[in-house]
């Protein structure tokens, strides 16, 4: 069903009794060409483009509870392509590309939404690396605007130019990068998909990898056996769960990220604006809440959830730079479960195990990547090569020496 | 200034009138009163506009899970958006308008999505709005924002303050309502230290709203002595307008305070306190709330809460209508029925839901006027109370692991799973919805968490009342209703949006809240989402208990964010270190800037200085002509001490160590595990057993962090110990041709020569006559220089005197900009270089990394890609057309190449005027850099607007040999 | 959260700053035969256990002692807190 003005307006003529469901709810096949495992947003978007670009149709998707129960469904909604390193920045670029065609293309509004993200710089250091940064964007094709304190002020009076700690001297800005309305992503994905011949297999929960002499050729669910020819991992936050059925350690740590939104309000925050002394980012939904969040908790955990030491945190951050907020009040707080990985950087690539490919380590950033990885995946899983701007992803990074740290900190998840 | 709806009775202070303005028209109240009293009590009956369709909207509860009555509270800078009438406590002189209208409350332009209501479905925007896909930013978007949100923020700084405070406790008690009370009482006779915090500014629940007795007296009196006994007790706190509002890791609670909210003014006192409670046990005592009937038109002002309207009648005098009919599916509500007539009120109609009494439409724009039964029968009335049954107060039982469990008993969620460890739960919130039966489950739960922590339960049984049926009967909607049907009256979801959500497949709780918004309003599904579940469970077959909930998280009720804030704003957001030199600097006019949470002095500005630049360069050169003195005590400072430090350093460094002799110093690179560039410093031997390390400013803490690690974690019997002595020494550099001349007459009894002293010698020393100082003969500037450091005491004293023997060799003051000037000049890496992701290798010392021992960061440096032999180098530049200035953050490409990510070559990291060579310079990395020597390549800035030719020359822009700072 | 300190009792986990794995503690030989490879699995690679998870924390605002902390990941429960000093030398390592 084609959606459209004209579709909602004769719709709503019919008492809106004739939409269909937006996906089917088939029972997993026996068999498929391609298993993914994970029904978020990058497992999702694999099997769009999987179905799509690739001509791949023996697809399933198994997801154990509901689609978008991940961290595409509890994020801050931020779509940006201002990396430093060339590892990086080419494929978020490639990402913000596919973002700015994506609701044409998949037919669904996802309310991709380019307002912009600030990044507030409060020292001379701190500009000349922006700049650095600045200039790798502009020259992997994305944009960038330095913004010093005069235009940026005029952009956002209610900063606190007068009294902030650590002053704000300006800002890196891209205009393209913006928000994403978040569960849409996965229903647009999963509606192109499904339209596509995917089947979307919601409660299906993957038990076990089918691994033999080096090879995995299927899984073990709570809906039964299921072969498969490639079986493609897309679990972020359960990664490590889920690559130990087939006896793999992953150099990633499990963390939680809070995030929080606020009741709603009439619109006051332009784009995306962050803070560049302190943990705090934070932008205005279209229902007109702030979506907020800073740091992870700092501790392992599975437990989706963190405690008030961040919240605090995050709120001193928000009210260091924009005091006009203090009377805005938190409604929730909600805290996802983010594979972080040793340099901050994800991985697309095979395994050790023929057949069995691995698709993570998004650390807090991966709602942005989800069209480029769920492309780049779907390249992998089709042609069995990584695509041209995925190709630093790779698992032996650490191994070789190639690790890529956009914040220069180390083997050490919980600073990235 | 009449009250035409007051009643006679109820909690409020009838001797005294609060004058209030609504909507800009004055109006009257009494201290008691809740701004939806005082409203209600005026006859005011359209307070709001609902979210989407901006339907006129009524008072609706009579607390925290109010969906309708939000106004925006007092104006300018304190406006505060989204409060909920029916919780602000009234006071002389409040201020409040309606929100979330176009034109006026009465007149709202918006509400003409009303009647576009079938195009508005649920989801609608999903589907449309796409084409052109540029009119999404500038009209669609623009459009869908400015009519959604609610309230409206002041965009000013919040004028009031906040703080955090902590508490410790045996028992936090979270509710003061019966069953709380009686609970607090038990554990407070048997000696526990107790906190009670309720969410109300009066304790007593719901014994302040209806008309039950407690031991023989009226509930609300109880409650009023009970809260008078527990204030008595010493080791018990009695917290109103305290809500709990998250149970967090390990016992401990958080809660907001409201100090000053239900004052004119906070007069400087903190508005709001952010509580941490530690508490050795919790009792969650926090109630229920009644849930609503879904029906026709089921949204209009005067359709309300039954418990809500038994609270205005009963506790703030206030009457909801002067006919009012009854329509609930349980006992407890069509009670209702008693109390209205009890208060003179006309009671138009009971309609037990039960018996198959069905409200499927009403009548009334802006105010209730008549209800349409399924028989068609017609009953005028402008108020009707509703009641669905009540749902427990389960949030804080969910906000770990716990998940709530359907009981048919109470039609509702009783709390289940994993409970938070220490909290229990009793009362209405645990599902005991009879009021006899509460004091007796708080009392036992009260004299039981007391014997659990060791105390001896007090005499006395649990306070004595009935208990009135509570029969209810799960009806969520009326079927037969053909008229919109609110669920979420926020939100403006009703049971067709639901049902259509089930039609497109989003069948999960999760989906339909998501895709419908239903519950994700600022009450959070207070009264609708076990409304929505009921509507789901008719529509897919099943029982609500296999439909499930969506989840409970933190905070209960919405928390301003400058509480959670406290105090840290402003210049406050984070502790300011100052050095000790501050004083001294800010009386000769400095410049400060921020190193972390280090000020800093930049620059010294002089009379007739035109701007910084000059500042700068005069302290450059004074220094490279004569001598300079900068405070140096940002560095960290470790002193290391034990038999085996030697051992211990040439484990941690990169380079050797074991040999350094006593009285030298070495320079020390320190590697991360992983191989990368992790610190530099300077370490001095001062004795066999003795050293002192040096690290940057930035990573003083990280510093002595990794190295306790080594100490405690991979070499635990290394004799060795460490502390950091930051804050212990004030060290200054004194760097200039006349640096010894300076340093000898400040020095007592030291040969300063060349060969007694040479280029990285220390020494423990005297100065000025016996005071402690310690002198290193290091340089960073790459002048003759000495570091000389005094107990942190004799900082500023120092700072003077320095300057003061200085004077006759026209010492100057630098500041951080030149110290950085004469660093590019001299090709030393700083915080540009040493990034973190740099190698030794890079920045040219990769000879410094020995691999004949085990120190940390070795092995791992000689990962392939990191050996690289065509990688990028450290390489110092200038401009080929000299009059040009270079800029930091330009990347580097061959000339004629492409603009794109794969012809780039590296990145200029520092850069600075050098005064000396009379041009700008700069350090940066170039892939083969070593091997580009004298190479033109284009410095690509297009961020900054520069495009220039650069050439590439050693780093050591000046003295390459060293010879000045060994002289 | 609360960490039961087992020199200084029960501390506020703010006051510490966190590591990671307490497998950080075994640190491989950089001399033997096979260093590089052994090195880039003790820094890199983990267990990522959901349940019990021992882990090293620093009390940065306190004794400065590395502490080895147990705690369930999917819980926060804290069933044990050991002197990392003490595991160390339990676990073989000197000087």
């Amino acid at each position: 069903m084609q959606y459209s003005a004209w579709r909602i307006f004769t719709q709503a003529l019919k008492g809106n009794s004739g939409w269909k469901p937006v996906w089917r709810d088939p029972d997993p096949k026996p068999e498929y060409d391609i298993v993914i495992i994970g029904g978020g947003g990058h497992g999702l978007a694999t099997a769009y483009y999987l179905s799509k670009v690739f001509g791949q149709h023996k697809v399933a998707v198994l997801e154990k509870g509901w689609i978008g129960s991940g961290n595409v469904g509890r994020n801050t909604t931020i779509i940006r392509s201002n990396y430093l390193l060339d590892g990086n920045q080419p494929f978020y670029e490639f990402s913000m590309k596919l973002w700015e065609g994506l609701e044409q293309d998949f037919n669904y509004n996802a309310m991709v939404s380019q307002r912009g993200v600030l990044n507030l710089f409060h020292s001379d250091a701190q500009r000349d690396a922006y700049v650095r940064r600045g200039n790798a964007m502009l020259m992997s094709g994305a944009d960038a605007v330095l913004l010093d304190r005069a235009r940026l002020r005029a952009m956002c009076p209610f900063l606190d130019f007068d009294n902030a700690r650590f002053p704000i001297h300006g800002a890196l800005w891209q205009p393209r990068a913006g928000t994403v309305r978040h569960d849409a992503v996965a229903w647009g994905y999963a509606r192109g998909a499904d339209q596509n011949g995917v089947d979307i297999v919601q409660n299906c929960e993957v038990t076990g990898l089918l691994v033999q002499n080096g090879r995995c050729d299927g899984v073990e669910t709570t809906r039964g056996t299921i072969r498969a020819k490639k079986v493609a991992v897309c679990v972020a936050g359960s990664s490590s769960r889920v690559m130990a059925m087939a006896g793999l350690r992953l150099p990633i740590e499990s963390h939680v990220l809070q995030a929080f939104v606020s009741e709603g309000l009439k619109p006051v925050i332009p784009g995306v604006i962050t803070f560049g002394a302190g943990h705090f980012y934070v932008s205005q939904s279209n229902k007109g809440g702030l979506v907020f969040g800073g740091d992870i908790d700092g501790y392992n955990s599975y437990a989706q959830r963190g405690n008030m030491a961040t919240v605090e945190d995050v709120c001193e951050g928000g009210m260091g730079i924009m005091p006009m907020i203090g009377r805005a009040r938190l409604l929730r707080m909600w805290g996802g479960i983010m594979d972080m990985s040793m340099d901050g950087s994800p991985f697309i690539d095979r395994t050790p195990i023929d057949g069995l490919y691995f698709n993570g380590g998004w650390c807090y950033g991966g709602f942005k990547a989800t069209p480029a990885s769920g492309y780049c995946y779907a390249h992998l899983l089709a042609r069995d090569a990584p695509h041209e701007v995925a190709r630093a992803y790779r698992l032996d990074r650490f191994a070789r020496g190639a690790p890529i740290d956009e914040k220069g900190v180390g083997a050490q998840p919980n600073l990235h | 200034m009449t009250q035409p709806f007051r009643l006679s009775g109820g909690q409020i202070d009838r001797s005294r009138l609060v004058r209030f303005q609504w909507n800009d028209r004055w109006m009257s109240g009494h201290p008691g009163d809740t701004l939806a009293s005082a409203l209600m009590a005026n006859g005011v009956r359209l307070v709001g506009r609902s979210f989407k369709y901006h339907r006129p909207r009524g008072i609706f509860s009579a607390g925290t899970e109010e969906p309708n009555a939000l106004v925006q509270l007092r104006k300018g800078a304190a406006q505060e958006p989204n409060t909920r009438a029916t919780t602000v406590e009234l006071f002389d002189g409040l201020y409040a308008t309606s929100q979330n209208h176009r034109g006026s409350l009465e007149w709202d332009l918006l509400a003409i999505n009303d009647l576009l209501a079938p195009l508005l479905s649920a989801g609608f925007y999903y589907k449309t709005f796409m084409w052109p896909a540029k009119l999404w930013e500038k009209l669609y978007e623009p459009a869908i924002r400015s009519a959604a949100g609610l309230g409206r923020l002041s965009e000013r700084p919040d004028p009031d303050c906040y703080v955090h405070g902590f508490l410790h406790c045996d028992l936090l008690v979270i509710g003061g309502g019966p069953a709380g009370l009686a609970a607090a009482l038990a554990a407070g006779r048997a000696g526990l230290r107790v906190i009670v915090a309720d969410e109300d500014f009066r304790l007593g629940g719901r014994l302040n709203s209806d008309r039950e007795e407690v031991d023989g007296q009226p509930g609300t009196d109880w409650a009023k002595a009970a809260v008078a006994e527990l204030i008595a007790m010493p080791r018990v706190r009695v917290m109103p307008r305290s809500t709990v509002f998250g149970a967090f890791d390990h016992g401990i609670y958080g809660a907001l305070e409201r100090m000053t909210d239900h004052l004119r003014q906070s007069d400087g006192k903190p508005r709001q306190v952010a509580w941490r409670i530690y508490a050795k046990r919790a009792l969650l005592a926090a109630g229920a709330t009644e849930r609503a009937i879904a029906f026709g038109n089921n949204d209009r002002p005067g359709i309300m809460l039954a418990g809500a309207v038994r609270s205005y009648v009963n506790r703030f005098g206030a009457a909801p209508g002067r006919r009012v009919a009854v329509f609930a599916n349980n006992d407890d509500g069509l009670r209702t029925a008693d109390d209205l007539r009890a208060a003179g009120i006309e009671v138009a109609s009971v309609l037990d839901a039960r018996t198959g009494a069905a409200i499927v439409d009403t009548r009334g724009r802006k105010a209730l006027r008549q209800i349409i039964l399924a028989d068609g029968t017609r009953i005028d009335a402008d108020c009707l109370a509703v009641s669905g049954g009540w749902s427990p107060n389960v949030h804080l039982t969910c906000h770990q692991r716990g998940r709530p469990v359907w009981s048919d008993r109470i039609s509702g969620f009783v709390p289940g799973g994993v409970l938070p460890p220490g909290l229990s739960v009793t009362g209405a919130a645990n599902g005991t919805m009879t009021l006899g039966a509460a004091l007796r489950e708080g009392h036992v739960e009260g004299s039981r968490l007391a014997a659990e922590l060791g105390q001896r339960p007090a005499k006395g049984g649990p306070p004595v009342a009935a208990d009135a049926s509570f029969a209810v009967t799960p009806i969520w909607h009326v079927g037969a209703s053909r008229a919109r049907s609110w669920v979420d009256l926020q939100n403006d979801v009703t049971t067709k949006d639901v049902t259509q959500a089930y039609q497109e497949g989003f069948r999960a709780v999760e989906h339909v809240k998501r895709y419908t918004t239903l519950g994700m309003a600022t009450d959070q599904g207070r009264t609708s989402g076990l409304l929505g579940l009921g509507v789901l469970a008719d529509l897919s077959g099943k029982p609500v208990a296999e439909i499930g909930t969506t989840m409970f998280r933190p905070p209960y009720t919405p928390v301003a964010i400058g509480a959670f804030a406290g105090r840290a704003r402003g210049k406050a957001y984070r502790a300011t270190r100052l050095t000790p030199s501050h004083d001294w600097a800010t009386e000769t006019g400095a410049s400060f800037t921020e190193a972390g949470l280090w000020m800093r002095a930049q620059w010294f500005a002089r009379d007739g200085e035109a701007g910084w630049r000059d500042s700068v360069d005069r302290e450059v050169m004074m220094t490279r002509r004569s001598v300079g003195v900068c405070d140096v005590s940002t560095l960290g400072k470790i002193d290391i001490q034990g038999r085996d430090s030697a051992e211990f350093l040439n484990r941690v460094y990169a380079n050797a160590f074991l040999k350094l002799p006593v009285g030298r110093v070495r320079y020390g690179l320190m590697l991360r595990e992983d191989g990368f560039v992790y610190d530099d410093g300077t370490t001095a031997r001062l004795a066999q057993t003795h050293f002192v390390m040096t690290t940057t400013t930035a990573n003083a803490a990280g510093v002595l962090r990794h190295l306790e690690f080594a100490r405690q974690c991979l070499w635990p019997d290394l004799d060795v110990h460490l502390i950091s002595t930051t804050d212990s020494w004030a060290q200054f550099a004194v760097a200039g041709p006349n640096a010894r001349a300076l340093v000898s007459r400040v020095v007592d009894d030291l040969d300063l020569s060349n060969d007694a002293f040479p280029f990285m010698a220390c020494a423990e020393c005297t100065v000025f006559g016996g005071t402690p100082a310690r002198l290193f003969r290091i340089s960073f500037s790459g002048e003759l220089a000495y570091e000389v450091a005094v107990p942190a005491r004799f900082g500023d004293a120092m700072m003077r005197a320095l300057m003061q023997v200085g004077a006759a060799f026209d010492a100057v003051a630098y500041g951080v900009e030149a110290l950085g000037v004469m660093r590019i000049e001299k090709g030393h890496a700083a915080g540009g270089e040493l990034n973190g992701q740099t190698t030794a290798r890079m920045l040219g010392l990769g000879a410094m990394v020995s691999d004949r021992k085990d120190a940390i960061g070795g092995t791992l440096s000689r990962r392939p890609e990191m050996q690289a032999e065509a990688g990028l180098r450290l390489m110092g530049f200038r401009p080929v057309d000299r009059t040009q200035n270079l800029m930091a953050g330009a990347h580097f490409l061959t000339q004629g190449a492409a603009t794109d990510t794969a012809h780039d070559q590296g990145w200029l990291s520092s850069v600075a005027w050098s005064p000396e060579l009379g041009h700008s310079i700069g350090l940066g990395f170039l892939l083969n850099g070593e091997n580009r020597l004298g190479e033109r390549l284009r410095a690509y800035n297009p961020l900054r607007g520069q495009d220039i030719l650069v050439e590439v020359c050693s780093p050591h822009h000046l003295d390459p040999e060293g010879v000045r700072q060994r002289g | 959260m609360i960490i039961n300190h087992p020199l200084l009792g029960p501390r506020d986990a703010a006051e510490f700053i966190y590591k990671g794995d307490a497998s950080l503690i075994d640190r491989p030989d950089g001399m033997a035969e096979g260093a590089l490879a052994a090195f880039d699995a003790y820094l890199h690679l983990r267990d990522n256990p959901a349940g019990l998870h021992r882990e090293l924390w620093y009390h940065e605002q306190g004794d400065r002692s590395w502490l080895v902390v147990t705690r369930n990941t999917l819980t926060h429960e804290i069933t044990r807190v050991e002197l990392a000093r003490d595991v160390a030398r339990a676990q073989g390592r000197g000087r």
